[in-house]
């Protein structure tokens, strides 16, 4: 029984061979004499004493080496006959033509198609292979739109509403004059902000005239600031008038958002509003009677959160492109958020009037917190009772039992 | 002077996006700006067009009137050049733009979109002619040296065009005569307020 060592030994015989018929030429070589007729001495013979290819390594090809761990032959048993396939009805298919040649295919046309979306809006749009896949509107007319709003709509409504309200409030303020507290000043206080109110009030103030102003460059600084300052002198401004707008309004938003936690409770509307509005609101002869909020001024709040949200989100929106990734809602968000924007500045003109020069004895309530009683029985009477109750209340209190009686009495 | 435009031949044009990688390697463009994109549409459908489209220097053009510090110019081909030192950043042109050309360097991010960057017409910007400053910001200067942008110079059908507007549209004309059909200058009606006559 031959093992594979002595596989391994007869092979390294035979690698031997030439090697021993080098170092000893005059010996009678090892291999078969027929292999070496014929040939010269010298390099021939070690041609000669190697074996053939294959000849050496197992023998002829195709035969498999004697192994302890056969291996069947690869593809198994074939069946005798091929199966057979079941018969199958045939398939209708119809009749390929060839496409119509492109002259009598119509097609598009690119004018035709440019008028009708100019008329009818809507992008034309396609397939890009490139990753950003909005570039795959190709044409969209809506830009056109929202040029007319910005540079004409904007611009000119937007002065409109601003320059108006200055001058109603001037004219009002000539005709009219400062309210007045009627019944002068009493020297005794009533608390009317606390500390947190105030900073915060003044929070969404100041942010909201520093977005005001770096807005209105925006839109109007093109036109009146540029030509005065110079190009770069008025890059640098509106840059880091931009850089302001945008990190300043943070601080508005969150502002916005206490307001609506702390003063929305005060600010529902109630029957005494109707009253308020229905006496002639601000341009009422008297003074109807208010909670600590009016009417006007409820309007006022709701317009200002209610309002500072949408501002603030249509603003995050064009500031931060890729939440939409979408120019048309940019478009949009743009438009939403420069019609707040004008809105507000107007509403906030008539407030900052009130604020100070129209009104007597208003602005010290966010200034210390503190208003004139005379001031709070004229303008809001019913937060004026309502304060005067739960201070008897707490001074004096009425809802302990009777027959109790006060700690340390005895 | 001459009246520079592109043409796309939407029937020539085979969306080998050639124009788009020459462009991109011509300028230098960084990574998420393209300066010039083919958009196809109908895609898969009969009808189907592929159109190399960047910025169509128009006449009268949206990006320059909207934009908030005035930094787009007017060369004396017509081309609607930007200064990049004057740019802001905020986005208006893109807005207005019918072809979606201005590009910004930065996306999504907190306070500002980078420095607007747009196709020149390979004209480069307001400095002086070929230089590396002007390199740098707004990619070669070929028409300085005479030539003529490389994504039409280099269109391997012959599908985009640049040049003058009439001689351009000459050619076109001629090309649809010859084969009978073509379905004509993609945004020239938005961009010229013109179309190519049939």
């Amino acid at each position: 029984m031959r093992t594979p060592l002595h596989l391994v030994l007869a092979a390294l015989l035979a690698l031997a061979g030439p090697a021993l018929a080098q170092q000893m030429p005059g010996e009678t070589p090892q291999q078969p004499p027929q292999q070496t007729q014929g040939l010269s001495a010298g390099a021939p013979e070690v041609q000669g004493t190697a074996p053939e290819t294959g000849a050496g390594r197992g023998g002829p090809n195709g035969v498999q080496p004697e192994t302890s761990e056969p291996q069947a032959p690869t593809g198994g048993v074939r069946p005798a006959q091929p199966q057979a396939t079941a018969p199958q009805a045939p398939v209708a298919v119809e009749e390929i033509r060839p496409n119509l040649p492109w002259t009598a295919r119509g097609g598009i046309q690119a004018a035709d198609l440019e008028r009708q979306h100019d008329r009818e809006g809507g992008v034309i749009s396609g397939r890009v292979t490139i990753p950003n896949q909005s570039a795959g509107i190709l044409i969209q007319p809506d830009g056109r739109d929202w040029r007319q709003f910005r540079n004409q709509v904007l611009k000119w409504a937007g002065l409109i509403t601003l320059v108006g309200t200055i001058v109603v409030l001037a004219v009002f303020y000539g005709l009219k004059g400062a309210t007045r507290i009627e019944s002068g000043r009493s020297g005794r206080r009533v608390a009317r902000y606390n500390a947190f109110e105030r900073a915060n009030h003044w929070m969404v103030a100041i942010s909201f005239v520093a977005l005001a102003l770096t807005g209105l460059n925006i839109t109007y600084g093109a036109y009146w600031l540029r030509p005065v300052i110079g190009p770069e002198a008025f890059t640098a401004l509106t840059f880091y008038g931009q850089a302001i707008h945008h990190y300043i309004a943070w601080a508005f938003a969150l502002g916005v958002l206490v307001m609506l936690a702390i003063w929305t409770r005060q600010n529902l509307p109630s029957r005494v509003d109707l009253a308020w509005l229905r006496a002639g609101g601000p341009l009422a002869k008297g003074h109807p009677p208010a909670g600590k909020f009016n009417a006007g001024q409820k309007g006022l709040f709701w317009l200002t959160t209610l309002g500072g949200i949408a501002i603030s989100v249509s603003g995050l929106l064009i500031m931060v492109p890729g939440l939409l990734d979408d120019v048309i809602l940019n478009q949009w968000a743009q438009i939403v958020h420069g019609v707040l924007a004008f809105a507000m500045i107007a509403v906030i003109f008539g407030h900052i009037y009130i604020g100070s020069i129209g009104m007597e004895g208003a602005f010290e309530a966010m200034r210390d917190g503190e208003v004139d009683y005379n001031w709070a029985r004229e303008h809001h009477s019913v937060w004026l009772q309502e304060e005067l109750e739960n201070a008897r209340r707490s001074v004096a209190p009425d809802n302990l039992p009777k027959r109790s009686r006060v700690a340390g009495a005895d | 002077m001459a009246r520079l435009v592109f043409l796309c031949d939407s029937e020539r044009c085979i969306e080998c996006n050639a124009c788009v990688t020459a462009c991109k390697n011509e300028h230098e463009v960084p990574w998420g700006i393209n300066r010039r994109r083919v958009v196809t549409i109908n895609d898969g459908n009969p009808g189907e067009r592929s159109i190399s489209m960047a910025c169509m220097h128009c006449t009268d053009a949206p990006c320059a009137a909207v934009c908030p510090v005035s930094c787009f110019y007017g060369t004396d081909d017509q081309l609607v050049l930007h200064d990049k030192d004057l740019c802001i950043g905020c986005g208006y042109c893109f807005y207005a733009c019918p072809f979606g050309a201005p590009q910004y360097p930065r996306v999504g991010n907190f306070g500002g979109r980078g420095k607007m960057d747009k196709c020149t017409y390979c004209a480069g910007g307001p400095q002086q002619d070929s230089t590396p400053s002007e390199y740098a910001q707004y990619g070669s200067n070929r028409i300085a040296e005479g030539k003529l942008p490389l994504c039409a110079e280099m269109c391997s059908t012959k599908a985009l065009l640049a040049g003058d507007g009439h001689i351009i549209a000459e050619i076109y004309r001629e090309r649809v005569q010859r084969r009978g059909f073509g379905s004509g200058a993609w945004g020239w009606r938005t961009a010229y307020k013109e179309t190519v006559a049939i």
